[in-house]
C-alpha cells in the first residue's frame, strides 16, 4: 500500500523556492511514497507548473484564494487542513514559512509534529537534531496517528527535474479564512548575490569585522569566489549584517560545499548552522578559538590582512 | 485587568556542553545547570517593559513541568512577573501538550497577550506558540523583533528568511520572540528576596482537563557524527592552493 504525502510548497507568488524541492526529497525516501504538492497562492499557476515538474511528484494541488496572496500561517492553516485529509504525512520545509504554519496546521488536526526532520526511516519513524545539534534523536510516532513534519534543507538534495510533468488540479476549498491577521510589509533586501541557504560558497563574517564597513570587504571577496554572505548572530546583533544573513541555531542552517568563517569564534549555536557544509575554512587571529576544531583548513591571522591578500590572489 | 501571559520552559542552560548518555536513552542533565529557555527570558522582558508602558497591568509566568521549575518561576518572578503557575506534569511534555495546557490558562486568566519563547533550546521544536495560537483560534506573529501595541492591535516584526515582515494582528494573540527583540534585564538581590512573597500557584495537568499524552517517543539518542580535525595553513597563497587541490576552487 503506498503513503499518501502532502507537501506544502513555499514560494513567492512566481518563483517556487528551492525548499520544496528539498521536502520532495525527503518524502521520496519513504517506501512506495504517493507525493502531493499543494499550491497555496491567489494565482497558483506559475508556481504549480514548476513544482508539476520535480521528480517524485504525482499531482499538484492548486488551493486559490484572494487572502493567499501574502503567506500568512493563519489564513493557510484552514485551507491546508481542508485538503489533508487522507494524507498519512504532511509536510513542509524548515524554513521560516514553514515553522510558522506547519504547527499551526498539526494543532487544527490535532495531531503532533516532527520538527527538523534530517531523515524519514519510514511514515511514522524519523531522525532530528536536539540541541543545537549536540544531539540526534530518533522519534516515533503511534501508528495510524496522522503526521505533519517538517524537513530540514541542508539534509537533502534537492529532487531533480523530471522527464514528464505532474498533473496539475484544483482544489476546492471550503474553509473559514480569518481577518485577524493582516499583512503589512516586507523589506527583503534583494541583491544580485547567491541565495545563502542554497549557494554552493558561503563567506561568513563575525564580531571582528568591527563595522559595517569593515563587513564590506566580505563582499567583495564573496563577489570574486561567487559566494553568498553569511554572519554570527554577533555580527548582527551589532548591526554590520541584516538579520536575513544570521546563520547557527536561530538562524539559517546551510550546507555549502564551501563555508569560510572569518573572525568568527565558533559557538556551539553558531556550529549547528554549518555541520553539514563540505569543506570549513576558518580565519581567525586567535589560535585556540573552537572554530578550528571543525575546521578542514585553519589559518591562524589576522582578517584584515588575510581577506584583502585573498581577494588580490584570487584576481580579476 | 488587563494581562499578559508569558510561558516559560525550563531547559539546560546555552552555556552546558551537551552530552548524550552511553546506552543511548536520552542527554545527560543529572548535575546539569538548568535556566530559563532564553528565549522566556526575552518573551517576559518584552511582557515587562509593556507592562512599563501602561499596556497591561499584570504579567503571568507559567510553565508546564516538573516540580523542579521552581526556581526559574522564582527567577522569572524576581525579573518582575506578578505572579507564577506552575502546571506540574512529570516526564518530557510535548509542545501539543503544553500549547492545551496554556490555552486553559489563557482561557481562564483572559490575558489580551501571550508571548512566547520562537523555540526551547533543548528539543528546538518550534511549535508551541502556533499550536496555541490555533487552538485558541488567534492570530500568530512568530519570531518577533518589534512589538507595537495601539488600539487593540499589535503590529510586530517578525525575522523572516528574506528580511524583516511586519504584520498586524487583533488582540488577544500569541506572539513568539526572536533574539533581537530585547535584552532581557538582569535580576537585582532586593527583588530576588521580593520574588518570594509573590504567588506561585501550583496546578496538576490533569486538575486542568488536559490529557497526559506522548504521541511522539523518542526511542534512541545518538551523539551528531565528529567532523575530523583538520590541517592548518600558513598564509593566504598556501590556503587558495589547498583549496584548488581539494577540488573545492577551480
Ligand atoms: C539561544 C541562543 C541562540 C544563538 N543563536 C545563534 C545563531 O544562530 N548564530 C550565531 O552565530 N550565534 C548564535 N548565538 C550566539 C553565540 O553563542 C555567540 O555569541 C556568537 O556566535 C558569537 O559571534 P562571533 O563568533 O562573531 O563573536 P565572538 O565570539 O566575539 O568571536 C569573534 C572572533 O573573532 C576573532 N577575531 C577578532 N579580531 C580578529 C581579527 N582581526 N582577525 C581575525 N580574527 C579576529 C576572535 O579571536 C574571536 O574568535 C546564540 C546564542 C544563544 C544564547
Ligand atoms: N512546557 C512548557 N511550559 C511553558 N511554556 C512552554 C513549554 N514548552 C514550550 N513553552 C513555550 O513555547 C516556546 C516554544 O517552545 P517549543 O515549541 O518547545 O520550541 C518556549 O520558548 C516557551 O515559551
Amino acid at each position: 500500500m503506498s503513503t499518501r504525502i502532502l507537501i506544502v510548497a513555499e514560494h513567492d507568488g512566481t518563483r517556487l523556492n528551492p525548499s520544496t524541492a528539498k521536502c520532495v526529497a525527503c518524502a521520496r525516501t519513504i517506501a512506495d511514497a504517493d507525493i502531493t504538492v499543494a499550491v497555496c497562492a491567489a494565482n497558483a499557476a506559475t508556481v504549480a507548473t514548476q513544482a508539476a515538474q520535480l521528480q517524485g511528484v504525482a499531482c499538484v494541488l492548486k488551493v486559490e484564494n484572494a487572502a493567499n496572496e501574502h503567506p500568512l500561517a493563519a489564513v493557510l492553516a484552514p485551507q491546508i487542513v481542508a485538503v489533508a485529509q487522507g494524507y498519512a504525512l504532511v509536510l513542509g520545509p524548515s524554513t521560516t514559512f514553514g515553522k510558522d504554519l506547519m504547527p499551526r496546521v498539526a494543532a487544527l488536526l490535532d495531531t503532533v509534529q516532527v520538527s527538523d526532520i534530517m531523515a524519514a526511516e519510514s511514515a511514522t519513524r524519523f531522525r532530528r537534531p536536539i540541541y543545537a545539534g549536540n544531539a540526534i534523536v530518533t522519534v516515533e510516532v503511534e501508528s495510524g496517528v496522522q503526521v505533519v513534519g517538517t524537513v530540514r534543507i541542508a539534509s537533502f538534495e534537492a529532487a531533480p527535474t523530471a522527464s514528464s510533468a505532474a498533473p496539475i488540479e484544483s482544489a476546492q476549498v471550503q474553509a473559514d479564512i480569518p481577518t485577524h491577521t493582516r499583512f503589512v510589509s516586507v523589506s527583503a533586501a534583494r541583491s544580485d548575490r547567491p541565495d545563502l541557504q542554497t549557494a554552493a560558497r558561503v563567506i561568513s563574517g563575525g564580531r571582528a569585522l568591527a563595522s559595517a564597513e569593515g563587513f564590506q570587504i566580505l563582499y567583495k571577496l564573496a563577489d570574486k569566489l561567487g559566494a553568498a554572505v553569511g554572519a554570527s548572530r554577533a555580527a548582527v546583533d551589532a548591526g554590520y549584517a541584516p538579520n536575513e544573513l544570521q546563520v547557527g541555531q536561530t538562524g539559517k542552517i546551510i550546507a555549502p560545499e564551501l563555508y569560510v568563517a572569518i573572525g568568527i569564534s565558533g559557538a556551539i549555536q553558531h556550529l549547528t548552522g554549518i555541520k553539514d557544509a563540505r569543506t570549513i575554512v576558518a580565519i581567525n587571529k586567535d589560535a585556540e578559538a573552537p572554530i578550528f576544531e571543525v575546521a578542514d583548513i585553519g589559518l591562524v591571522g589576522d582578517l584584515f590582512q588575510i581577506v584583502p591578500e585573498l581577494e588580490r590572489l584570487l584576481g580579476s | 485587568m488587563k494581562r499578559i501571559l508569558v510561558g516559560i520552559k525550563r531547559v539546560v542552560d546555552y552555556n552546558v556542553r551537551i552530552r548524550v548518555k552511553p546506552d543511548g536513552s536520552g542527554v545527560v542533565t543529572d548535575g546539569v545547570k538548568m535556566s530559563i529557555n532564553p528565549f522566556d527570558e526575552i518573551a517576559l522582558e518584552e511582557a515587562l517593559r509593556i507592562k512599563e508602558r501602561g499596556g497591561a497591568e499584570e504579567v503571568i509566568v507559567a510553565t508546564v513541568g516538573p516540580a523542579d521549575t521552581q526556581p526559574q518561576l522564582r527567577n522569572a518572578l524576581a525579573m518582575g512577573a506578578d505572579r507564577a503557575i506552575l502546571v506540574q506534569a512529570d516526564g518530557a511534555v510535548e509542545p501539543a501538550v503544553a500549547a492545551r495546557a496554556l490555552l486553559k490558562l489563557a482561557e481562564r486568566e483572559q490575558p489580551s497577550l501571550v508571548i512566547l519563547g520562537k523555540q526551547a533550546i533543548d528539543d528546538d521544536n518550534s511549535q508551541t506558540g502556533q499550536m496555541l495560537a490555533a487552538l485558541w483560534g488567534r492570530p500568530q506573529a512568530t519570531f518577533a523583533s518589534k512589538v507595537e501595541l495601539a488600539d487593540g492591535k499589535a503590529r510586530v516584526t517578525r525575522e523572516v528568511d528574506a528580511g524583516l515582515e511586519t504584520l498586524e494582528v487583533d488582540l488577544p494573540a500569541v506572539i513568539t520572540t526572536d533574539l533581537r527583540l530585547n535584552e532581557p534585564r538582569y535580576v537585582k538581590l532586593p527583588e530576588i528576596m521580593k520574588a518570594k512573597k509573590k504567588p506561585l500557584e501550583t496546578l496538576a495537568l490533569a486538575a486542568l482537563g488536559v490529557e497526559v499524552r506522548q504521541r511522539l517517543k523518542a526511542v534512541r539518542f545518538e551523539p551528531p557524527p565528529q567532523r575530523q580535525k583538520g590541517i592548518k595553513v600558513k598564509d593566504a597563497a598556501e590556503l587558495l592552493e589547498v583549496l584548488k587541490k581539494k577540488g573545492v576552487l577551480a
